[in-house]
């Protein structure tokens, strides 16, 4: 298991530095080059002074070249500035991520209850008309593009009833926690609402798989309870499939953050990408796509071993 | 079944149907007329027109064409990439096959909107495409379709090297190889026909993704481009609008989740029907 985990880091961590690189290259094809964002910003700037610039900054240089000096300076903790935010591009990251992962934990664990609740009872009830009222809605779900069921959440909570507020963080000044939490319920809404359908998918499937096993219907001859037949012997089994397949939605759940952010105006992670594509905050952009990645790849490893945990069976090669 | 295809054929025959459409209505889904903004719904303007008075069932007609152009191409594409993938990973087996499945279980782990908007902001001059190409407009229409294949290939190729290997060791194989038959020979002969089933069901399933990625990269601003029209670059533009006038938002909105949730539950009706055992298997 430790010897498991110690292969998967390194893996990742290979992974990292090797989409580092893809990263760097693609940034360098994006439209503009800093030489060309200083020249714009100072009129007096002659061509024997961007000349010299390039030097400096070493834009002459191949692309390899640029891209080792890059790595030597992120592997002392050095990522660059970021243009955008005129601050050190860790500075700016760290409390993005914070904010994200308050995002996507939230939603992550409210759908999943959410999710084994109703997953479970339509799986109780196969080809009833609640069944087919739960699968319909779950599909409805999965085919609502995020950002118009965010438009249509504002419409209704903000712009109609004023119940909650648009977009933004709170919690600034004198605010205090409880302007904060308000100003999380409708990005947490929308995320959660956008992945409920998937997840409720998968739970009903796989309950449905468990509850037609053997030990079940032994369980059931034993004289167990109908509660303890559910969650104990038929999610215990089922949990296995689950926790896989959501794991590997944790990618798409980063992407659907990054449109409920952005259409909240969510100071998070997802948002500061964007922001940092279309602003040509180079090293920002690159720092925050990496520690994305990295994050993904770590929640996934996260739920390898918690597939090991859940079942006994698994063995880590 | 028939509810959602006849769903779906209907939608498709009336983005098709739309010139013929403007043809006889006397109205061009481009035309302007700032006299006539935001009007309601009238004999000459069924759905009545958008904020800068083009006539909104045309507009919604002619996006039509333009998404599910998009949904079918990328999800065809995207099919024909994975099927490759999967069955020279299931077919050859041993490195090849380990090599491409790592690469396709990294593709997965990877967040891929935040990456996809790297390469929909890439300059195309500075990949060499040619200043004519890279300036036309249909250019984001190819753009749309190359980023939907590179996320949509994965499942197309885990589902075919499945397959393939489950075929691989029928006896009818194991008789054309005896025979001396030829790898692409036994591929295409007596391999794809064997993995068409789950492979139609996931393309239907991908068609109704595609829309909903080219809707959330229009409203990035990184798909669709003017003079074209996509539902969702649509929904994008009536996002401003949202306020004063709801419909303009609704309207692409509707056809987006309409069009979407047949794929959904096409593809599902499908998985059943060629999968009788487990109705809910994902």
């Amino acid at each position: 298991m430790i010897r498991f985990t110690a292969i998967r880091l390194v893996e990742i961590a290979a992974m990292v530095v090797l989409m580092s690189f893809v990263i760097y290259a693609l940034i360098g094809l994006m439209p503009g080059d800093p030489i060309d964002l200083m020249m714009g910003a100072d009129p007096h700037l002659n061509s024997a002074d961007l000349a010299r610039l390039k030097t400096l900054y070493g834009v002459d240089r191949p692309l390899f070249e640029r891209y080792l000096a890059w790595a030597q300076a992120a592997l002392h903790g050095n990522f660059g500035y970021s243009r955008l935010f005129a601050a050190p591009v860790v500075q700016t990251l760290l409390p993005r991520l914070g904010n994200s992962l308050i995002l996507l934990g939230s939603s992550f664990v409210i759908g999943f209850a959410l999710s084994l609740g109703l997953g479970i009872a339509a799986a109780r009830r196969p080809r009833t008309r609640f069944d087919a009222a739960v699968n319909l809605a779950c599909f409805a779900g999965v085919s609502m593009p995020t950002f118009w069921l965010a438009l249509i959440l504002i419409l209704i909570f903000a712009q109609g009833l004023g119940w909650l507020p648009a977009g933004g963080i709170g919690g600034a000044g004198n605010s205090g926690f409880g302007d904060w939490l308000r100003h999380l319920v409708l990005p947490v809404a929308t995320l959660t609402i956008a992945n409920l359908g998937g997840y409720t998918r998968y739970v009903r499937a796989a309950m449905r798989d468990a509850l037609g096993q053997d030990h079940i219907r032994t369980a059931r001859a034993k004289g167990a309870r109908e509660t303890r037949v559910i969650w104990h012997h038929a999610l215990r089994g089922a949990l296995v499939p689950i926790v896989t397949i959501l794991a590997l939605s944790f990618g798409s759940l980063v992407s659907g953050a990054l449109v409920t952010e952005e259409m909240f105006a969510y100071p998070g992670m997802g948002k500061l990408i964007f922001d940092a594509v279309m602003g040509n905050d180079y090293n920002l952009a690159l720092a925050a796509l990496l520690l994305a990645t990295a994050v993904t790849m770590l929640a996934n490893l996260a739920a390898d071993l918690a597939y090991g945990w859940l079942d006994p069976r698994v063995s880590y090669r | 079944m028939k509810a959602p295809l006849a769903l779906l054929c209907a939608i498709a025959a009336a983005s098709l149907a739309g010139p013929l459409l403007a043809h006889f209505l006397g109205a061009d889904p481009a035309a302007v007329d700032l006299l006539d903004r935001f009007a309601g719904p009238s004999m000459g303007h069924p759905l009545g027109t958008d904020e800068l008075g083009r006539d909104m069932l045309l507009r919604l007609l002619e996006g039509g064409r333009v998404s599910l152009t998009i949904g079918v191409a990328a999800a065809l594409a995207a099919a024909a990439v994975g099927t490759t993938v999967g069955l020279a990973a299931g077919y050859l087996g041993g490195w090849t096959d380990r090599v491409l499945m790592r690469l396709v279980d990294g593709v997965i782990a990877l967040p891929l909107l935040p990456l996809l908007i790297v390469l929909a902001a890439l300059d195309l001059d500075k990949l060499g495409v040619p200043r004519g190409l890279a300036l036309s407009p249909s250019i984001s229409l190819v753009r749309i379709v190359v980023l939907a294949v590179l996320v949509g290939w994965t499942t197309a190729a885990r589902l075919v090297r499945g397959a393939t290997l489950v075929t691989r060791s029928r006896d009818f194989v194991r008789a054309a190889q005896s025979l001396g038959a030829a790898v692409p020979h036994i591929l295409w002969r007596h391999i794809l026909p064997n993995v068409m089933a789950p492979l139609v069901v996931a393309t239907t399933l991908s068609v109704g993704d595609i829309i909903l990625l080219e809707s959330v990269l229009s409203f990035l601003g990184l798909g669709v481009q003017p003079p074209l029209a996509s539902w969702g670059s649509m929904l994008s533009n009536a996002e401003e609008l949202i306020t004063s006038s709801p419909l303009l938002a609704v309207y692409p909105g509707a056809m987006i989740f309409l069009t979407v949730i047949a794929c959904n539950l096409l593809g599902d009706a499908m998985l059943s029907r060629y999968d009788p055992r487990d109705p809910a298997r994902i």
